[in-house]
């Protein structure tokens, strides 16, 4: 018999649909792997075995029908689950059970997805290696060893390490791209205000964007039109209709490129990346081309200041945002033995449930913010943020998308660049421009260095996310798909 | 120079409300003075004429109507309370403003 | 020094922020419901309660009754402008930040016009904005639920997220001597003009009007000087004792040669003075940013234009109409509205009561009695309905005028309606012509020297007889009926 958990969800949905497999059979064989692999990968923190069966139990009843019925899911644990453990790889909230489902949570229970379980992921999606997970770190099924990226890895991983066909990413920086890249899988992140943020435990509220992550191009389209669409309890949600991005992706696998015009970022073409990730990237430059896509070089002089301006808008949201958890509502208390007052509490509650990198962020942010600093730092992140729109508004009038390597450099070993926060930063390099303007990217494996994936990034304007799948099938159609090591 | 001394982050650490320990002061400051140095960098794009965008989204007028919507009972209110007493959350005295 | 002392020797600068409770039926972010007294805890929702991943939408209607606060109070409503964070930790604010607005308010540069002593002023409002209110801490263990010395305290956040309007007067300077006053006259007309449009009900004895004050001294040609912002001024004669202490407190620092700090004060109910707090010297920087997770707002012309056309009558020109349907003068009108008894009196009227009787009494007999309680006229325990009924008891027949006045003692003392003190303290005319008239002939009886000079013809020595009948009847005869009857005894009549 196939082995189930090796095949896309597109297949799986139409197996499930055609009663060929019940959805019971198809949960049961993921959680049977997870149970098989995941004490070495870590990509879940929580495994909900009763409930994802409860609800395939419903599609195989008929109760629920649709193009991903039945087919499983992972959930990266920012996103809220009624009555299952959400955490955000915090200590802060362990153990906590949200008493509501996030609106893209609600979607997929409505579109009759089993839930898995939550995924790992690095502390509140501040990181790019999951190391900053409370919990320890996921482990990159490629090379058990490495990281698996972040803050997304665990994912990311549980697609690589077939434990899951599809995954729900949040991508704030590069989060779900960039463990799409390391890990050879696909990840897009949507236009902003393209899904909803309600029940999204909050980083950066004017950055954070919920997204699918998949093994294949059509498989991420899939999950993204199912995910993707307004929500009146968000009030940054787009009311329009959610671009045809499964369409899209099929006319992209057919393999043609004419008339498309693709940009190449000057600025991230060079030697910012690995040598292996550059020649990737432009070995499939030339193989779209010969799909018929045109080449533009393009400038966008600003990018150059999205890292800088990121790391200054993100902590500060950030600071404000994370500032609920103090031990009154939910989640962790500490040192309420009577002898401190509600203030001392509050610091030691925030003192030990946080980690390092939350605790640098919202010192970041805070100064950042502070009066007298705010127009320095703060203030003129936002203006740059103006600018680095304006580089892409400019872009898109030559090109129709704009492409770069996901991430400069290969899953890296553990422990790498820890010591040196920036050094962890600079992964997000090419990913942060597309958050500070908004638009939607994806993330397509393009080839491997070193026998490490590599991604290819496909930027587009905002709410045409179906143009970067277009592309993206298109080079999947011309590179084929990277399997990991069996683990 | 520094961008950031060592007192400056315990400052930020009390307005956070974070018992930063002694030995976490020594290595955050280091740390932020190296992350703020680069980020700093944001201060050289010549920008004075340039508006400063706070949401990417161009929307404006996103309301809802003034109609009730179901709440949350006491108890689900509660269920994640460390701490609660006769439907209220409990919590450690508070410090008076002139103590 | 005395107070009219301190006044010809400093200039007092006075201003003023009002919180407002909208009345929406949900909160400002969310659909919680807003009702006064449910049980704690169950008006809240993810949003409220600022669980993790839970995110606002504003109320149309709170932004609808923001903009027309400002167009009552003859505001530029903003083209565009935006929500802020506002950062800073507290129990009962469960984000730890409040969505407020910081350097973009809705409604800017208006005004409002107040008389007192037949003299116009005009305070000029800086801002209106919206926000949202906290929850509620009660504090245990210590003395009389106070935060000193509590041991531990208890949230509810049914009040968390309830929408906020912030009414901030520019700093009025020029008022002398009559500042207490003024500023008084101008919580008054505030609350009169948010009554008017319907949007709260402006209680500030249930705190959905609060005050702050600020106040500053200066010698006349000098610089302002350093302002107080006096929180927890919760009635309108706290207002105006507000502003009178801490222009006495100041000026008797300024003339020992010390420096007023600026600083967060308290005032005092039961003391009527101002009691020092959190000093602004330290008070926390609250790194006010444009909040993300909520739009701009950008109210359409039409829309504003709308909401002013639906503006309801002025309080002014209500008043003035008023003033013709009473008959009665501008001065009394004015001392009508400062003391807030306009809608008292309107609705005693309408509750059946002649429009002098009604007037007599909140004005009279009732303002005493408020005075003496040192509460508002609302908040004297009479309500217009009992007012009205008491009136009506007076004008057939059943009570005198001094009666009336003892039932009155018996409604605010909470011992029912009108008719029920009249009842339960015996208090009704005695009209019984049997009971009279035996108490008129027992009168005759006991003096009937006098009753003879009466048959004589000497009317006149009649009231000694009449005051007898009235003391044998505790008074609750009509003076009138018992002089007739007792000449018709006599036979002279």
């Amino acid at each position: 018999m196939t082995d189930l958990t090796r095949l896309s969800a597109a297949s799986l949905a139409a197996k499930i649909a055609s009663k060929e497999v019940s959805a019971v059979e198809v949960t049961t064989a993921h959680l049977d792997r997870i149970a098989a692999v995941d004490p070495r990968v870590h990509a879940f923190l929580h495994v909900d075995r009763e409930g994802a069966l409860d609800a395939a139990r419903k599609v195989d009843a008929g109760e629920i029908t649709g193009p991903l019925a039945g087919v499983p899911i992972a959930v990266k644990d920012v996103v809220t689950t009624k009555g299952v453990p959400t955490t955000a790889a915090s200590k802060i909230l362990e153990g906590w059970k949200p008493p509501y489902d996030a609106t893209i949570v609600e979607r997929l229970k409505k579109a009759g997805m089993p839930i898995l379980g939550k995924t790992n992921m690095d502390e509140f999606a501040m990181g790019s290696s999951t190391e900053y997970s409370a919990y320890g770190a996921t482990n990159n099924p490629w090379d058990l060893g490495r990281i698996p990226g972040g803050s997304g890895g665990g994912s990311a991983a549980a697609l690589a390490a077939y434990e899951a066909p599809l995954a729900i990413g949040t991508d704030t920086g590069g989060s779900i791209r960039q463990p799409g890249a390391v890990t050879g899988t696909v990840g897009a992140k949507p236009t902003y205000g393209g899904t909803s943020r309600y029940g999204l435990i909050a980083f950066s509220s004017s950055l954070d964007t919920p997204g699918p992550c998949g093994r294949t191009v059509e498989d991420t389209a899939l999950l993204h039109s199912v995910m993707a669409g307004y929500d009146p309890r968000d009030s940054t949600s787009i009311n329009q209709p959610v671009p045809d991005v499964i369409k899209a992706a099929q006319l992209g696998k057919n393999g043609d490129l004419s008339g498309v015009k693709l940009g190449v970022v000057k600025e991230f073409a060079g030697d910012g990346s690995e040598p292996g990730v550059l020649s990737a990237f432009k070995d499939s430059l030339e193989a779209l081309v010969k799909l018929g896509a045109e080449i533009v070089e393009v400038s966008c002089p600003n990018f150059q200041y999205a890292l800088p301006a990121y790391y200054l808008i993100a902590p500060s949201e950030a600071s404000s945002n994370l500032a609920r958890f103090d031990g009154v509502r939910y989640g962790l208390r500490e040192g309420d033995n009577g002898s401190h007052s509600l203030e001392e509490v509050m610091s030691l509650t925030r003192e030990g449930g946080f980690g390092p990198e939350v605790k640098r962020r919202i010192i970041i942010g805070t100064y950042a913010l502070s009066s007298g600093y705010y127009d320095a730092y703060y203030g003129q992140a936002q203006k740059v943020r103006t600018l680095i729109t304006r580089d892409f508004q400019s872009a898109f009038e030559q090109v129709d998308v704009l492409v770069s390597p996901t991430t400069p450099f290969v899953a890296f070993p553990f422990g790498s660049r820890t010591s040196d926060p920036y050094q962890m930063y600079l992964a997000d390099l090419f990913t942060i421009p597309t958050n500070l303007y908004g638009g939607p990217a994806i993330s397509v494996p393009c080839g491997l260095s070193e026998g490490l994936p590599v991604g290819f990034q496909i930027m587009a304007p905002t709410m045409a996310d179906d143009r970067m799948y277009r592309v993206a099938a298109a080079l999947e159609s011309a590179v084929g798909s990277f399997t990991p090591p069996e683990l | 120079m520094a961008a950031i001394s060592r007192e400056e982050v315990a400052h930020l650490a009390r307005l956070s409300r974070l018992a930063v320990t002694e030995e976490e002061l020594d290595r955050f400051a280091g740390q932020l003075d190296v992350i703020l140095q680069s980020v700093a960098r944001v201060g050289e794009v010549a920008a004075d004429d340039i508006p400063p965008t706070s949401h990417s989204v161009p929307l404006t007028n996103v309301y809802r109507e003034d109609v009730p919507a179901p709440s949350l009972t006491q108890e689900e209110a509660l269920s994640g309370a460390p701490d609660a007493y006769e439907g209220r959350f409990r919590v450690p005295r508070i410090l008076d403003e002139e103590d | 020094m005395t107070y009219e002392e301190i006044l010809t020797k400093y200039e007092p600068v006075v201003g003023l922020e009002t919180h407002v409770e909208l009345g929406t039926r949900t909160k400002m972010f969310c659909g919680c419901k807003t009702d006064f007294g449910a049980e704690p805890n169950t008006q809240t929702c993810p949003v409220c309660l600022a669980l993790p991943g839970a995110l606002p939408v504003m109320n149309r209607a709170a932004i609808a009754a923001t903009i027309q606060i400002g167009l009552a109070l003859n505001c530029d409503i903003a083209e565009w402008c935006r929500m802020a964070r506002k950062n800073y930790f507290y129990p009962d604010m469960p984000k730890n930040f409040q969505t407020s607005q910081y350097d973009e308010p809705l409604c800017v540069e208006g005004y409002v016009d107040v008389v007192v002593d037949g003299k116009e002023y005009r305070i000029g409002i800086e801002r209106v904005h919206i926000e949202e209110d906290t929850g509620k801490t009660l504090h245990v263990g210590g003395a009389t639920g106070r935060i000193h010395g509590a041991t531990e305290s208890l949230v509810d956040y049914n009040r968390a997220g309830i929408p906020l309007v912030e009414i901030v007067t520019k700093p009025v300077p020029g008022l002398g001597s009559l500042a207490p006053e003024i500023a008084k006259a101008y919580v008054a007309e505030l609350r009169d003009i948010v009554r008017a449009l319907g949007v709260s009900d402006v209680r500030m004895e249930q705190g959905s009007m609060r005050c702050d004050v600020n106040t500053s001294l200066n010698l006349p040609g000098e610089e302002w000087g350093t302002r107080t912002e006096t929180k927890n001024v919760n009635s309108l004669r706290s207002v105006e004792r507000a502003v009178r202490s801490e222009i006495i407190r100041q000026a008797a620092i300024l003339d020992d040669g010390g420096k007023i700090f600026q600083e967060t004060r308290h005032f005092q109910e039961t003391t009527g003075d101002t009691r020092s707090g959190r000093s602004k010297e330290t008070a926390t920087d609250y790194r006010y940013f444009p909040e993300p997770d909520l739009v701009p707002i950008a109210p359409a012309p039409e829309w504003v234009a709308e909401l002013k056309a639906a503006l309801p009558e002025k309080p002014s020109v209500k008043r003035a109409r008023l003033r013709e349907d009473w008959g009665i003068s501008e001065v009394d009108m004015q001392s009508v509205a400062n003391a807030g008894a306009v809608e008292l009196i309107e609705e005693t009227i309408a509750a059946g009561s002649s429009a002098a009787g009604a007037r007599k009494w909140w004005m009279g007999e009732l303002a005493r009695r408020a005075n003496e309680l040192d509460v508002d006229l609302a908040a004297v325990g009479a309500t217009p309905a009992q007012v009205a009924a008491l009136q009506k008891l007076v004008d057939a027949g059943k009570l005198n005028d001094k009666l009336a006045r003892q039932v009155l003692e018996g409604v605010v003392a909470g011992e029912g309606d009108p008719a029920e003190v009249m009842a339960s303290r015996g208090l009704e005319v005695v009209n019984d012509t049997g009971a009279l008239t035996k108490a008129v002939d027992e009168a005759i009886a006991a003096n009937p020297e006098i009753a003879a000079k009466i048959r004589d013809g000497k009317v006149a020595a009649a009231g000694a007889l009449v005051g007898a009948v009235m003391k044998t009847t505790r008074g609750q005869a009509d003076a009138k009926a018992v002089r007739d009857l007792l000449l018709e005894r006599l036979g002279v009549s």
